[in-house]
């Protein structure tokens, strides 16, 4: 889990485009979005991607997303229950 | 009364001018880095400029560069932004479509396509200098003096606007022309050239120079 989780943090900052930051700066059990990171909608969208592409995941009901997204720890959990 | 250009800027070959005096330079570098450092250069302190496209880090920095010189007095609704260039986004929309080719890894990204469209562009400056005027961006097949003075004069005369950002940033494969300029309205005491056709062009072409 924690190798996920840092390997995580390195595509969120590629894929997002957070230039200032390193993995280091980022909490995994900080919000992404909101006061957290700050990310927008354009990340939220972005971050299904990355789900998809790089793990094989899809989000089953969006209504899930919130939660699925909260933190890069939510997120590495969820890939944990649902990578074939 | 004739609107007043205030302050322009040109950027091209990794050169940046404001009022025809260069202000930055990056020579040799590949346009990524350039953007980069140039952004670093004029620390506006916005971390959405990575976000952004190339195209709309261009228009963006020259919005900035010209930003100290901006009346900020007036009501937000009295700024518009008037662009315009000849090939659209080009060099976004290869990106796009690059992402998009392969059947077999089909992952269109929502960062670059929501780019895909050049008022894009227009909106990125308008949000980061709170301009709430007119917003407009058109494509021609080269920059066209006559139409975007009379536009914009006409926006200034039927008081729609107070000021205005006009210009063209282009973006192509093999390189980018900006040129991008505030405008106001009001006395010309300090002699600044007029916002007409002929002065337009003359700027324009004084950055190729």
């Amino acid at each position: 889990m924690e190798e996920l989780i840092e390997q995580l943090k390195k595509q969120i900052i590629e894929q997002l485009n957070l230039e200032d930051l390193e993995p280091g700066d980022i909490d995994p059990e900080d919000p992404l979005f909101g006061n957290g990171l700050g990310l927008d909608s354009i990340d939220a969208l972005e971050l299904i991607v990355l789900l998809e592409k790089e793990y094989g995941v899809k989000i089953e009901n969006p209504r899930d997303g919130q939660q699925i997204f909260f933190s890069v720890k939510s997120m590495a959990e969820y890939i944990t229950q649902h990578q074939k | 009364m004739t609107p007043v250009i205030e302050t322009y800027c040109h950027i091209r070959n990794n050169h940046i001018f404001r009022d025809g005096k260069l202000i930055f330079e990056l020579p040799g570098a590949d346009l990524k880095v350039f953007l980069k450092s140039a952004y670093k250069f004029l620390n506006p302190g916005y971390a959405r400029f990575y976000k952004m496209d190339e195209i709309s880090k261009l228009g963006f920095l020259a919005a900035e560069v010209l930003s100290p010189a901006f009346n900020r007095e007036l009501p937000q609704e009295e700024t518009a932004v008037v662009l315009s260039n000849t090939h659209s986004t080009w060099v976004t929309d290869m990106h796009h479509q690059e992402t998009i080719n392969n059947d077999k890894n089909f992952f269109p990204s929502p960062a670059i396509f929501v780019y895909t469209l050049p008022n894009i562009m227009t909106g990125e400056i308008s949000i980061r200098h709170n301009f709430r005027g007119e917003n407009a961006f058109f494509i021609f097949e080269k920059f066209d003096p006559e139409f975007i003075s009379n536009y914009t004069n006409h926006l200034i005369m039927s008081s729609k606007a107070s000021s205005c950002l006009g210009g063209y940033v282009d973006q192509t494969p093999r390189g980018y022309d900006v040129f991008v300029y505030y405008l106001r309205s009001g006395k010309n005491e300090e002699g600044k050239p007029e916002h007409n056709a002929g002065e337009l062009r003359r700027l324009y072409e004084y950055g190729n120079g």
